[in-house]
């Protein structure tokens, strides 16, 4: 009985807990329909007959930052990006666990090291090295995604390799199968659940990611994070209004993922962290 | 037998990931180590000038501010990210209705990015502190607990997250053993729980400092360094060098490289305290 009541008082406590965590995207949203010079005045007033903006923000917005395009290239560039990772790290990750010899032992530990090599470090040349070898665009980019972002996968994967038995692969190949088919058709499908979790982690960091995109291919092709860092510095003074619209369209497909995936993703990131 | 039939297959499998992580990690960062003893404009017209550059970064008054700025930060959010995250998995783990959906609410924010977060958060501290006629950027200090408290949103629910499934785990028999014996809840805490969970807290704790000392969008996003590059943190401050100052790529290869050191020695410590823990266990 005195369990009960405690537990309704921390029920209480943790709603209003999770309103307060909610509302700060709620306010965005809220003055998503205000005009833009009753946002950074008042932003905590809900929208009245004269502040009322209707939906000229999300227009102006769009018109501004070509949001749509940002989104398709957010969304070309994660996708294609994230299925190189998964394929490529994955032979990678089985083949280097399974054939164990120095040059593998060493790129295993060139992979590890690379994982706590902050982006700064390899900011200006990397840039370089892209454009002199033309990766300087949205296809491109995935080899230098699949390129930094190898050392987390590899790792990962390499890691769920040694837990799995390996006479399956063993019986596999007795049978004739040559390394290639024995990993698509009987190494891969075991692998889905790590492959699930490399997915996921790749994918938030690379549809949020800002600086490398926009040092590499920033100038031609906007994603959604340069596109609503462009609305700031483009055209002179900010326009909170339009700004406001775009942050809400930002949100919207990262809440509907959330919301699709939820179980992956907070797995995933406890299974990223607990190994990496 | 099996291993030199599989060798050859080295090129199917190593190469197209092999030959990636050369162009845009191995290459790029060896040149980097290289270029950051030279005065260079781009990679070709680089000249040797020693450890000049290193001298001029450490002599670099906003360099300084920022180092000072973002280990501040640091530990400051180390403290409060961790001290929240693990008060909200132990209310989280009372089976109280509806945690699935609270669990769910407090990890959101961790999958908007870094400049999303920063303009969420500017127009709601300048909300704020407009009924004080000022504004974020008008004193270093809103800066840096406008920052603050955006990466605790941020990192709180997924170290709540990390912190939950480490309670779970803990054997039920250890806690009823502990209540039989007349322990209290707060003993159970203290001599049970944090124990049983140490490894997660450690890995929590650096997981925390190296997001802290790596932060670059939400620090661009919320103040860009302002009022006179007083907030900005060191990734911030190497992109500046690199890029918002006259011939700067030289010393902000160095002001990079110095960067890489310091991450790379929290990661280092991390890889010893796991590891030592990991010993104890056995």
């Amino acid at each position: 009985m005195k369990d009960n009541k405690g537990n309704a008082l921390l029920f209480i406590l943790l709603f209003i807990l999770s309103v307060l965590y909610l509302i700060p995207i709620l306010i965005v949203f809220i003055n998503s329909f205000k005009g833009r010079l009753y946002i950074s005045d008042q932003p905590f007033a809900l929208p009245n007959a004269e502040t009322f903006y209707g939906l000229k923000n999300y227009t102006i917005g769009l018109a501004k930052t070509g949001f749509f395009k940002a989104a398709f290239w957010s969304f070309f560039i994660t996708v294609l990006s994230v299925g190189v990772i998964v394929i490529c790290t994955s032979m990678t990750g089985w083949f280097i666990t399974r054939v164990r010899n120095r040059v593998n032992n060493f790129l295993y530990y060139a992979f590890v090291f690379s994982m706590i090599v902050p982006f700064q470090m390899v900011m200006y040349t990397m840039t370089k090295i892209a454009n002199m070898l033309n990766l300087d665009n949205p296809v491109g980019i995935a080899v230098i995604y699949l390129g930094f972002g190898a050392g987390q996968s590899v790792f990962l994967f390499s890691g769920f390799v040694k837990s799995i038995p390996v006479e399956l692969e063993e019986a596999a190949m007795i049978d004739g199968c040559n390394p290639v088919k024995t990993f698509f058709w009987v190494v891969f499908p075991v692998l889905k659940p790590i492959a699930i979790t490399v997915a996921i982690l790749n994918a938030m960091w690379i549809w949020n990611d800002y600086l490398l995109p926009y040092l590499v291919i920033g100038a031609e092709y906007k994603t959604i994070p340069i596109a609503i860092q462009y609305l700031k510095t483009g055209y002179g003074g900010i326009d909170m209004g339009a700004m406001m619209a775009m942050l809400v369209l930002a949100i919207i497909p990262i809440i509907v993922f959330y919301l699709a995936c939820q179980r992956y993703i907070i797995e995933g990131v406890i299974a990223g962290a607990v190994k990496g | 037998m099996h291993n030199r039939h599989m060798s050859r297959y080295f090129f199917v499998f190593v190469f197209p990931t092999l030959l990636a992580f050369l162009l845009s990690f191995v290459i790029p960062f060896i040149l980097g180590i290289v270029l950051s003893f030279t005065d260079f404009t781009s990679i070709i017209d680089a000249k040797w000038v020693g450890i000049s550059n290193y001298i001029e970064a450490f002599s670099n008054k906003d360099f300084i501010n920022a180092l000072r700025f973002t280990v501040k930060i640091a530990i400051v959010t180390v403290i409060t990210v961790n001290f929240f995250a693990m008060c909200l998995a132990l209310l989280l783990t009372r089976k109280i209705r509806g945690t699935n959906v609270f669990r769910a609410i407090f990890f959101m924010p961790n999958l908007i990015g870094g400049i999303v977060l920063g303009y969420i958060w500017q127009l709601i501290i300048n909300g704020v502190l407009y009924k004080f006629g000022v504004t974020l950027t008008y004193k270093p200090e809103y800066g840096f607990w406008g920052l603050v408290i955006l990466m605790n949103w941020q990192m709180i629910g997924y170290m709540m997250v990390i912190y939950i499934a480490a309670i779970q785990s803990i054997p039920n028999t250890l806690i009823e053993a502990a209540k039989i014996d007349g322990a209290s809840p707060f003993q159970i805490l203290t001599r049970i729980k944090l124990p049983v969970i140490m490894p997660s807290i450690t890995i929590c704790l650096f997981l925390t400092m190296a997001n802290s000392f790596k932060n670059f969008d939400s620090n661009l996003a919320l103040t860009a360094g302002a009022p006179s590059r007083k907030t900005a943190m060191l990734a911030l401050d190497i992109y500046n060098t690199f890029y918002n100052t006259l011939n700067g790529e030289g010393v902000g290869q160095a002001k990079a490289v110095v960067f890489f050191i310091i991450v790379a020695v929290i990661a280092f410590l991390q890889l010893k305290l796991t590891r030592r823990k990991e010993v104890d266990n056995v």
